[in-house]
C-alpha cells in the first residue's frame, strides 16, 4: 500500500450547526432556575438546600448508577438528570426529610425516565411522575407545609397551609373566602407563602422563563396558551362569583402554576412536536388545572394536568400534523 | 345502593351481550392448517421469506400463493412438515451460509476519508461511494449486523462483520442490505472461500488493500478444477473442490486470501493449521 | 410588491463580507484540466477527442447525447493527453477529458457579436443548448430544457434568483454587480423564449447595496425587484417561487406547472454570452472561502480546474480537514483536491478541523424545532426515524420524498441527528423501490 496520507473529513451536509445543542438547553435551563432556587433558599432556609442537594445529587448519581448496571453510555453529563433533580426538588415542600428527596429522584430518573429508554423517550415529565407517586404515597408528608421566614435560615419550621389549600377548605366550609384571599396582595408574587420549593416564587420564575424565550430554548406556545386559558377560566368563575373563586391573579401567582407552564409543560420530551400540537397542549393543561382546582379534591392540579396532558401527546402529534408545502389535505402522502 | 346495583347489573349484562355478538358477527374462521403452519414455522418473523411475518406467509401457504421452500431458517426439518400439513411435494433445498468475502479491515485496507454521519453503511456508501478505497470491501459501519435477526452478525476487531456460523440460518436478510454486496450466501458444507470481493486489477489493489485477491492465478493454476477466475477475482467452484490441492493453493496464495473457516464459523482470522484442515474438509 | 414568506427556515450565519466586495479575479489557468463529460442533470456527454489531440478553446470535446443533455467544451487550447475516469465532485471516478494547456488560450473561431433580437426563438434554444448552458445554481439542469415546456404548459412569469442563501458564497453576487448588463439582456432573451409578460428579479435584504442599484434599471425596464427578508432557503426554487409570486408549485410538480421560470443569475450571464456571441460556457465564478483559506476571493475559474489549484491560488492557512464544493448547507464534503470545478460549483470552502461540527448524535429530544424549521412543513425527526428503521412505507406517508434536502433540520437539531442524511437515504430507497415494482 502507498504511505497514508492525511485523510479528509467526509460528511453529510450540512456542513454547520446552529450551536444550539441538547446539554446546552439543560443548561440554559437550570441557569434559568437559579434565581428560583436562591429564592426558595431565602424563604424556607437550610431545609430548602437541604432538599435540593440531595434531590440534584441524587438524580445524577442514580442515573449514572442506573446506565452503569444496564451497561449504557453514561450521559449525566448532557444535564438533564441535574435539571430533572431540580425539577424533583422543586415539587417538594422544605420540610421533606432527606428520604423522600431522595426517594423523589429517585422515582424520576428510574421509573419516570430510564425504564423508557432514557432521554427522548418518556412519555411523561419525570419530576411530575415523582411527585404524584409520593403524594399518593405519603401524603401527610408531601403536604406538611412550613412558612417561609425570608432570611432567617436557622429559624424552627412554623407549619402553615398553602393558599390554595387554604381557600379550597374555606369554601368547602364556609361557601366563601377567607379575605385574606379574596382580596388578593403582592406578597404572593414575590413568593412569600407556604409550598413547594417551586411553588413560591413566581416572579422569579416568570423573569427565567423570560430569560428561556429570549435565549430560544422554550417557545412562548406552551405557557401563553396555558396561562391564557388559566386566566380566561378562572376569570370566567370570578366574575360569576368572586366571593366564591379567587381572582385569576391569585391561580396565575399561586401553587405551582408558573413552574408549571414555563418548565414543566414546556418539557421538550413530554409535549407535542408542533406550534398547532403546543398550543393545544397548552390549553389543555390550563382547563384541566382549573377544573380541579376549583372542583377537585385535590386543591392543586397543575401537576395531574401536565401529566394528563402528557399522556395526550402522542395522539396530538399524530393528528395535528403539518400540512406539506405544495400538497393539498385531500390528495396528501400518497 | 340497590338501584345503583341493578342499575350497573343490567349494564355489565347488556355489554356482556353486545360483546358476544360482536365476536359472532366480526369471528375470523382460520384455516386449522394456519394454525399448525403458525407450529412449524420458525417463528422469528425475520421476513426472509419475502412475507411480513411468520403470520402472512402462512396464510400465504393456506391460499396457495407462496411456494412452500420459503423458510430459510426452518431449514429442511420444517421444509418437511410444512409438505406435510400442506400435502404437497418438495424438494429439499441445500442449506446454506452468509459468507463476508473480505478481510481488509482497518489496518489492511486503506480507507478514502474520515467519515462522519450515521453509523450505516447504506448511508456511508451515498458519499462518495463509501469510505474506503476499495470499492467491493466491507465498510464495517454494520448495517448487515443491525437486521441479522439470529444474532449471527457482529462486527470484529478488525472493523469487519463476522459470520457466527453456528447461529446464521442462511435467511439472506444481510445479503439484501448489504451496499457492497460482500455478503453472499453458500453451501454451508462449503468451508474453504476466497474472501475477497474486489474484481480490480493487482496495481490498483495493491495500492490499498494488502490482503485482497490480486487476480493473479496462482490458485487457478494450482488447482484449476477447485478456483475459477472472475475478472480478477479468484472464487472457489463450489462443490467441485477438491480440498487437498486447494491446501496447496491455500499456501501459494500471495495475499492470503484463501481461507478454511472453522465449523464454529467464528474464526475467520486464521488459516486453521494442516492437520485441522484435514479434519475438516471430508 | 407583497413579499410573503415560506414557512420554517433558519438564519445560518452570512459570512460573507469576506469576499463580497472585492471584485472577482482571473483564475491563471492550471498545468492540467480535468473536464468531466457528465457535468448535467441527464446523460453524460460523448467523448469526441483522443488522447494526443490538439484541442482550441471552446472546441466541443464530449457531444450531446439526447434531448436532456448537453455538450462539453474545451476550457483552454492544449493538448488532451487522457480520456479517462477521474475523481468527480459526485464521488466516484467518471470519464472525464484530460486537458494540458498550451498557454496560447486561442479561441476555436472568432464569433461576432449579435443582437438576439433577429434570432428565432428555435436558434435561441439551439445555441443555448450548443454552448451547454445549465442551471450554474447547483442543480445542473440544461437550461434549454427548462426554456422549452412540454405542451400545454406556459411560462407567464420569469425569476431571477439572485438570493444566494448559503453562507460564504458571493459568486452571483459578483457576476451581479459585475456583469449587470448580461443579466438584463439575459432576462429579454428568457422573455422572449419562453413567452413570460412579467419578469422578477429575486434578491435578499442583507444585499441592500445591490438592491439600490438595480432598483433604478429594474424600474426602467419594468421588472419586479423582489428584497426579500433574508432566511434559508430563500433560494430553493419552490421556496423563492412563493416568496415572490405566492405560488405553490404542487409537491410532485415543477415550476413551469405553475408557470414560472427561475434561473440562477450565473446561468442568465452564461446565456447572454451564449446567445449573443456564441460563447460556450467553459468559465464561471467561483467563490473561494471559508475558515480556512487565508485570501478568500471570488475567481472566475475555467471549468475542469482542479480545486487544489485553486486552493492554491488563495492559501491555506493549513492542510484543510475538510473541503466542500457548494454551500455548507447543501454542498457535498469530497475526498480528495483533485476534483475539478465543474458547472454547478459555485463556491470551494476549506475548512479546519475546527470548523468541522461535531456530530456525535443523541437521541431525539423531540424539541420540534426541525420540524419548525422545514420550509416544506415535512416532519424530519419521524421520516428519520422510519428510515432509521427500514419502515420506508411510513416514510413514504410522510411525505419523505417532498425532502428538498435543505440542511434545515440537522442544521438546528439540539441532539445533533444527521437527519438530513437519514431522509436522503430514505428517498434513495423509496424511489429504489417503486422502480422495481
Ligand atoms: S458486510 Fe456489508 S452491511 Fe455488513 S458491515 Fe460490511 S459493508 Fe456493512
Ligand atoms: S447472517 Fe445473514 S443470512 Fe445468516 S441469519 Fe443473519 S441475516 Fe440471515
Ligand atoms: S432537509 Fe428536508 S426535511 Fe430537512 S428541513 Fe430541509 S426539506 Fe425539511
Ligand atoms: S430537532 Fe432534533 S431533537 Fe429536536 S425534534 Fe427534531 S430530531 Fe428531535
Amino acid at each position: 500500500m502507498e504511505p497514508r496520507t492525511p485523510l479528509l473529513i467526509v460528511s453529510p451536509s450540512p456542513h454547520l450547526h446552529a450551536g444550539l445543542t441538547t446539554s446546552g438547553m439543560m443548561g440554559t435551563v437550570l441557569l434559568a432556575l437559579l434565581p428560583a432556587a436562591a429564592t426558595a433558599i431565602y424563604l424556607f432556609g437550610l431545609p430548602a438546600l437541604r432538599v435540593l442537594l440531595v434531590c440534584v445529587l441524587g438524580s445524577v448519581a442514580i442515573e449514572a448508577l442506573w446506565q452503569k448496571a444496564t451497561d449504557q453510555p453514561i450521559t449525566v453529563r448532557d444535564g438533564s438528570a441535574a435539571l430533572t433533580g431540580l425539577l424533583v426538588a422543586f415539587n417538594l415542600p422544605a420540610s421533606s426529610p432527606w428520604w423522600l428527596s431522595l426517594l423523589g429522584a429517585t422515582l424520576a430518573i428510574v421509573v419516570g425516565k430510564q425504564v423508557f429508554g432514557g432521554l427522548g423517550h418518556n412519555p411523561f415529565n419525570p419530576a411530575l411522575v415523582a411527585r404524584i407517586v409520593l403524594l399518593i404515597s405519603f401524603p401527610s408528608a408531601m403536604t406538611h407545609w412550613t412558612a417561609p421566614q425570608p432570611g432567617r435560615f436557622l429559624a424552627d419550621a412554623i407549619t402553615a397551609a398553602t393558599p390554595l389549600s387554604e381557600s379550597q377548605s374555606a369554601v368547602m366550609l364556609s361557601g366563601h373566602l377567607p379575605q385574606h384571599i379574596s382580596e388578593f396582595s403582592a406578597r404572593y408574587l414575590l413568593g412569600s407563602m407556604p409550598g413547594c420549593l417551586g411553588e413560591v416564587s413566581a416572579l422569579v420564575l416568570f423573569l427565567g422563563a423570560l430569560f428561556l424565550l429570549w435565549r430560544g430554548v422554550i417557545s412562548w406556545h406552551i405557557p401563553v396558551s396555558y396561562l391564557g386559558t388559566v386566566t380566561l377560566l378562572s376569570g370566567i368563575f370570578w366574575l360569576m362569583d368572586p366571593g366564591r373563586y379567587p381572582h385569576p391573579m391569585f391561580h396565575l401567582v399561586s401553587g405551582g402554576l408558573m413552574l408549571g407552564a414555563c418548565y414543566m409543560a414546556t418539557d421538550l420530551v413530554t409535549s407535542p412536536l408542533t406550534t398547532r400540537g403546543m398550543l393545544l397542549f397548552g390549553c389543555g393543561c390550563g382547563l384541566f388545572t382549573v377544573l380541579i382546582r376549583l372542583f377537585g379534591s385535590y386543591p392543586e392540579g397543575v401537576a395531574f394536568s401536565i401529566l394528563l396532558m402528557n399522556a395526550v401527546t402522542p395522539l396530538i402529534d399524530r393528528y395535528v400534523v403539518p400540512r406539506p408545502f405544495g400538497m393539498d389535505r385531500g390528495r396528501e402522502l400518497i | 345502593m340497590m338501584a345503583a346495583m341493578i342499575c350497573l347489573g343490567s349494564l355489565g349484562c347488556v355489554a356482556a351481550l353486545l360483546l358476544a355478538m360482536a365476536a359472532r358477527r366480526f369471528a375470523v374462521t382460520i384455516d386449522p392448517r394456519q394454525v399448525a403452519l403458525m407450529e412449524v414455522l420458525a417463528g422469528a418473523n425475520c421476513g426472509a421469506c419475502g412475507f411480513p411475518g411468520c403470520d402472512a406467509y402462512a396464510r400465504a401457504l393456506v391460499a396457495g400463493t407462496a411456494k412452500p421452500d420459503l423458510c430459510r431458517p426452518g431449514g429442511a426439518e420444517t421444509l418437511k412438515r410444512i409438505a406435510a400439513i400442506l400435502g404437497v411435494e418438495v424438494t429439499e433445498r441445500p442449506p446454506q451460509i452468509a459468507v463476508m468475502y473480505c478481510q481488509g479491515g482497518l489496518q489492511q485496507a486503506r480507507p478514502k476519508y474520515d467519515y462522519q454521519g450515521l453509523q450505516d453503511c447504506r448511508a456511508a456508501q451515498k458519499l462518495a461511494r463509501g469510505p474506503k478505497l476499495c470499492p467491493a470491501g466491507c465498510l464495517g459501519l454494520g448495517s448487515c449486523v443491525q437486521k441479522c435477526p439470529f444474532g449471527a452478525l457482529s462486527i470484529d476487531a478488525r472493523g469487519l462483520a463476522m459470520v457466527d456460523r453456528g447461529r446464521c440460518t442462511g435467511c439472506g436478510l444481510c445479503v439484501a442490505i448489504c451496499p457492497r454486496q460482500v455478503l453472499a450466501l453458500a453451501p454451508a458444507t462449503e468451508s474453504i472461500h476466497v474472501l475477497c470481493n474486489n474484481r480490480e486489477s493487482a496495481a490498483r489493489v495493491k495500492s490499498y488493500c494488502n490482503v485482497g485477491c490480486l487476480g493473479c492465478r496462482l490458485c487457478v493454476r494450482t488447482a484449476p478444477e477447485s478456483f475459477v477466475m472472475d475478472s480478477f477475482l479468484a472464487q472457489v467452484r463450489y462443490g467441485r473442490g477438491q480440498p487437498a490441492v486447494m491446501a496447496e493453493a491455500m499456501e501459494r496464495c500471495p495475499h492470503h486470501c484463501i481461507l478454511n473457516l472453522d465449523e464454529q464459523g467464528n474464526d475467520q482470522i486464521l488459516p486453521t493449521p494442516p492437520s485441522a484442515r484435514e479434519r475438516s474438509t471430508p | 410588491m407583497i413579499c410573503r414568506s415560506f414557512p420554517g427556515g433558519t438564519h445560518p450565519p452570512g459570512h460573507k463580507t469576506a469576499t463580497a466586495h472585492a471584485p472577482s479575479l482571473i483564475c491563471p489557468l492550471p498545468a492540467e484540466l480535468v473536464i468531466p463529460l457528465a457535468q448535467h442533470v441527464g446523460a453524460p456527454a460523448l467523448p469526441c477527442v483522443t488522447a494526443g489531440q490538439q484541442v482550441a478553446r471552446g472546441q466541443v470535446v464530449g457531444r450531446a447525447d439526447g434531448f436532456v443533455s448537453v455538450p462539453v467544451h474545451a476550457s483552454t487550447s492544449g493538448l488532451i493527453t487522457a480520456v479517462e475516469p477521474r475523481p468527480h465532485p459526485c464521488g466516484a471516478e467518471l470519464p472525464a477529458v484530460v486537458l494540458q494547456p498550451d498557454g496560447e488560450d486561442a479561441w476555436a473561431e472568432e464569433y461576432q457579436k449579435q443582437s438576439f433580437h433577429v434570432l428565432s426563438v428555435e436558434a435561441m434554444l439551439e445555441r443555448i443548448r450548443e454552448a451547454g448552458v445549465v442551471g450554474m445554481g447547483g442543480a445542473a439542469f440544461p437550461t434549454h430544457v427548462k426554456l422549452d415546456p412540454p405542451q400545454g404548459k406556459s411560462i407567464d412569469t420569469v425569476i431571477i434568483n439572485a438570493v444566494e442563501c448559503e453562507p460564504w458564497l458571493t459568486a452571483d453576487r459578483r457576476v451581479l454587480l459585475e456583469q449587470m448588463e448580461k443579466v438584463f439582456t439575459g432576462l429579454e432573451i428568457l422573455k422572449e423564449v419562453s413567452g413570460a409578460g412579467h419578469a422578477y428579479i429575486g434578491l435578499e435584504d442583507n444585499q441592500p447595496d445591490v438592491a439600490a442599484l438595480l432598483a433604478p434599471h429594474c424600474q426602467k425596464r419594468d421588472i419586479g425587484l423582489a428584497v426579500l427578508p433574508t432566511r434559508y432557503p430563500q433560494g430553493a426554487e419552490r421556496q423563492l417561487i412563493y416568496a415572490v409570486t405566492g405560488r405553490r408549485v404542487p409537491a410532485r410538480g415543477l415550476p413551469m406547472d405553475v408557470g414560472v421560470l427561475v434561473q440562477n443569475v450565473g446561468t442568465i450571464a452564461a446565456l447572454t454570452d451564449a446567445v449573443t456571441r456564441g460563447r460556450p460556457l467553459i468559465e464561471r465564478m467561483v467563490t473561494i472561502s471559508g475558515p480556512g483559506v487565508i485570501r478568500p476571493q471570488n475567481l472566475r475559474v475555467r471549468i475542469g480546474t482542479p480545486v487544489a489549484h485553486l486552493l492554491k491560488q488563495c492559501g491555506v492557512t493549513e492542510e484543510p480537514a475538510m473541503v466542500i464544493l457548494g454551500g455548507p448547507m447543501m454542498g457535498v464534503a469530497q475526498h480528495t483536491q483533485a476534483i475539478p470545478v465543474v458547472r454547478g460549483t459555485s463556491g470551494v470552502l476549506a475548512f479546519r478541523r475546527q470548523d468541522v461540527p461535531i456530530t456525535t448524535a443523541g437521541p431525539c429530544v423531540r424539541c420540534g424545532r426541525c420540524v419548525a424549521a422545514c420550509p416544506m412543513r415535512l416532519q424530519p425527526t419521524f421520516i428519520a426515524d422510519y428510515a432509521r428503521r427500514d419502515e420506508l412505507d411510513l416514510a413514504e406517508r410522510f411525505a419523505a420524498r417532498n425532502c428538498i434536502e435543505c440542511g434545515s433540520c440537522s442544521f438546528i437539531c439540539p441532539a445533533n441527528i444527521p437527519l438530513v442524511q437519514s431522509i436522503r437515504y430514505a428517498k434513495g430507497a423509496i424511489l429504489a423501490r417503486r422502480r422495481r415494482m
